[in-house]
């Protein structure tokens, strides 16, 4: 054992390097990516990892290796899942040899995503085993527990965290490598009755699962980390506070100046540790639920006892007793806390509620592309092109939904991964004067917007798909595809060509422009939204964070009339206003051009790339 | 001893690095730390924080409002933004910086950051504005305002930190050649710092 100082992510992929994973497939969100990353950084030679191309591709490599024995770890964003869950439903019932962990990273707020799903809900409708930690130690912890439940009974299983335990800090304990666990996988071994899923296998399989959880539920009642804790000596004999994963930790901060109060919590919320839950409730008058998105401690707690007839009310979301959407925080938590026992929170605070009245307005600052960021040229090329007109920007998921801030404008909507494709398809079919545009990262074209251009075709569609190459997944931290040529083994292979599949799709227009280049891109654009059917246009240029830059532009304050139309029109956050005048903030620059092929009296300058 | 730190700036400002040069140090001297911070979409310019903190007894990463021993603050208006955390007593330690948000840009507003910093001074008795501006032309970089704010925070005695502990995890964090200029910076964050 030594310590180390690691995030949550890193101290999970630290716990599936110890549990001797044999093999890591994912695909980047916020906030599970470092776990993958991690894993590829400080891996044993012989342990497998790749970036799939999206989570489905992921799970389904993941359940061939886990066929073989291999030890596997699934790794993805809450969002993830959904497009995983075709085949996890079915591999549930088919099963595993090797221990296979799904690690699903929730963000309830929520701070980086579409939706505040609950991956605890989804453990209870796919019937999967769950796991959730509190901390980065527990995390560490327990992937190598579950690890070991999964080869025991034979599942695949969740391992849930949130984004507070994901991407928080802590120095841990972690094992030396001497102690590591190694797994040799046994091979796959052939058998149609074991790896087919038919009717009648899924019948006996459903059967034996249901068996198996009504076991694991009484296994959980003892899993060392299900915690029952002040039974003896609580300061509120007739009350409890049930809780689980991060929050369990607002909790134990609050109780330290409320006193101790009877306490579970749940460490597996699926299958629910029913023999423990009836130990915490029996006694109780009330109960309190601490836990982030769905109220599924809440419901488990209600449902046992009505089922054992235990005479104890349940407060939480369905009460609306804690607030059912959003983030939980320390002094959210204090709050539903005080208010159940009725005592008084502690006050500390230099600012007293007068000063926080007296607080001057704050700047909003929502996040926006980069200085430099080529997608910016890209939108504002193609909004100049189609001035005037009925239009449609379909956006997607990645740096470029940013795309909609002011003044830019340029995202009309966004659903999910690979979605606009579709959606500009069904407005072009009831809307044929509208001219339709979809836009895509390079990423997600590969990860889910392909289908998509396959169907505009084969349908008949008028559309534009623009495809804006950076050269990497930017939103989440610029983890290498299949366009980039690099993989996580750290092999350089051929790149798979956006422009070639495009081409063997059948497209007939498909460009490939440099968005720095404005008038050219006008051109393309108007050329393209002119055509009909299916035509395509790739911006290519990369992205600012994997390039070097040195050079930054300044305006010409001689030449300058001060009309703002650089500000104005492209909001860029280097181009800031001093003193009442237009300056270029040389730390943010990254002498892209942009703005100086917009200025009307050509005032801004410097040496910019071409 | 117990020490809980926010550290709080615009996305892209650097302060992830000074506080994992403050975890460095405390751990260094054998002091457990936990800490959280934005990571995701918000550090695309949004507004970033991040919470530590030192010492044996501590469960949750996060801290509580009226709690802080110390804010860190890269930027005027992220300052103002993170005070409530601030409990009575506390030191805040302020770049006088000020990062215009592109919304403030296209409304023209003149957003300079003078109105929070006078709310500051006015709240809070314990203050050490840095010019940061002025700093980093003097020192000849634009990448030390860390060092100027971690010095100061150093150097008020809030952080429980010592100079040697900071120099210590620079020597080991930071390549060799940007030594010298960070240990500039702590000197002259010194002088700013009554
Ligand atoms: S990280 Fe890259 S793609 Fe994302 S906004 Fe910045 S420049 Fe654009
Ligand atoms: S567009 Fe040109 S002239 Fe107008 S404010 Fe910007 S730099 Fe000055």
């Amino acid at each position: 054992m030594h310590q180390e100082f690691l995030m949550g992510n890193e101290a999970i992929a630290m716990g599936a390097i110890a549990a001797g994973v044999n093999l890591v497939a994912g695909y980047p969100g916020t906030p599970s990516t470092e776990v993958l990353e991690t894993v590829a950084k400080r891996r044993p030679q012989d342990t497998y990892v790749e970036w799939s191309i999206n989570e489905k591709t992921a799970m389904e490599v993941g359940a061939g290796a886990a066929y073989t024995g291999a030890r596997v770890m699934v790794t993805m964003k809450q969002v993830g899942l959904n497009v995983a869950t075709d085949p996890l439903m079915s591999l549930e019932y088919i099963g595993v040899k090797g221990g296979m962990v799904v690690l699903v990273a929730d963000d309830p707020g929520p701070i980086s995503s579409q939706t505040e799903q609950d991956t605890r809900h989804f453990s209870r409708f796919s019937k999967l085993p769950c796991f959730e930690p509190s901390t980065v130690q527990e995390a560490y912890e327990m992937v190598q527990d579950a690890f070991e439940y999964s080869e025991k009974y034979r599942t695949p299983v969740f391992l849930r965290s949130t984004t507070r335990v994901s991407h928080g800090y802590a120095s841990i304990n972690v094992k030396d490598e001497g102690e590591y666990k190694h797994n040799k996988p046994e091979g796959f071994i052939k058998d149609t009755k074991r790896w087919v899923i038919f009717p009648k296998l899924s019948y006996q399989a459903h059967i034996n699962i249901e068996a198996r959880n009504v076991e694991l539920s009484k296994d959980f009642s003892s899993y060392p980390k299900n915690l029952l804790l002040n039974v003896e000596g609580s300061e509120f004999p007739k009350k409890g506070i049930a809780t689980g994963g991060f929050n369990y930790t607002y909790v134990s901060e609050a109780l330290k100046s409320l006193g101790d109060v009877r306490l579970l919590k749940v460490s597996t919320p699926h299958p629910f540790p029913e023999e423990l839950a009836v130990k915490f409730l029996t006694g109780l008058d009330e109960v309190i639920c601490i836990e982030e998105l769905d109220p599924v401690i809440e419901r488990e707690l209600i449902y046992i006892a009505g089922k054992y007839q235990l005479p104890v009310k349940v407060y939480g979301k369905l009460t609306l007793d804690v607030k059912n959407s959003g983030e939980n925080t320390l002094d959210s938590v204090m709050g539903n806390l005080t208010k159940f026992l009725g005592v008084k929170p502690p006050e500390n605070a230099a600012l007293t509620e007068a000063d926080m009245a007296e607080m001057p307005e704050l700047p909003v600052r929502p996040p926006v592309l980069c200085a430099g960021c080529p997608h910016r040229a890209s939108f504002y090329a193609v909004k100049q092109a189609m001035k005037g007109k009925k239009t449609l920007f379909a956006g997607d998921i990645g740096c470029y939904t940013m795309g909609n801030a002011m003044p830019l404008d340029m995202v009309d909507t966004c659903l999910c991964m690979g979605a606009g494709l579709g959606i500009a398809q069904g407005v072009d079919h009831i809307e044929p004067d509208t001219s339709c545009f979809a836009f895509v990262g390079d990423s997600t074209f590969f990860a889910a917007a392909i289908p998509g251009v396959i169907n505009a075709v084969y349908n008949q569609a008028d559309m534009t798909l623009i495809v804006l190459d950076n050269s990497t997944t930017a939103m989440t931290g610029h983890q290498p595809h299949p366009g980039t040529g690099q993989t996580m083994m750290g092999d350089v292979v051929n790149k798979v060509s956006i422009e070639k599949i495009l081409k063997g799709i059948g497209l007939e227009f498909v460009e490939t422009v440099n968005p720095l280049d404005y008038k050219k891109s006008v051109e393309t654009v108007k050329g393209a939204a002119a055509l009909p059917g299916v035509k395509a246009i790739i911006f290519k240029s990369p992205c600012i964070a994997i390039v070097k830059f040195d050079k930054s532009l300044s305006v010409d304050h001689e030449k300058c009339i001060n009309c703002r139309k650089c500000i104005r029109e492209i909001g860029c956050p280097a181009l800031v206003i001093r003193d009442d005048k237009v300056v270029i903030d040389d730390s943010l620059c990254t002498g892209c051009g942009l703005c100086s092929q917009i200025c009307p009296v050509g005032a801004i300058g410097g040496d910019h790339h071409e | 001893m117990s020490k809980n730190i926010v550290l709080c700036g615009v996305g892209g400002q650097g302060t992830i690095l000074a506080s994992k040069l403050i975890s460095g140090a405390a751990m260094n001297k054998g002091i457990p730390v936990k800490s959280a911070e934005t990571i995701g979409m918000a550090q695309r310019g949004g507004s970033v924080f991040s919470h530590l903190r030192l010492g044996d007894d501590v469960d949750c990463p996060m801290i509580a409002s009226g709690s802080a021993d110390i804010i860190i603050g890269f930027e005027p208006g992220e300052t103002v933004r993170m005070l409530p955390y601030l409990k009575k007593g506390g030191q805040v330690i302020v770049s006088s910086r000020p990062v215009m948000p592109v919304t403030a840009a296209l409304a023209g507003s003149n957003y300079n950051g003078s109105e929070m910093l006078d709310y500051i001074r006015n709240k809070v008795e314990k203050v050490i504005v840095i010019d940061t501006e002025k700093a980093c032309k003097e020192l000849g970089s634009a990448k030390i305002v860390n060092l100027l704010l971690l010095g100061a925070a150093v150097n008020s005695g809030a952080l429980g930190l010592d100079d040697e502990d900071i120099r210590k995890v620079i020597r080991t964090k930071i390549p060799e050649r940007f030594h010298e200029l960070n240990f500039k910076a702590l000197e002259y964050a010194k002088k700013c710092s009554h």
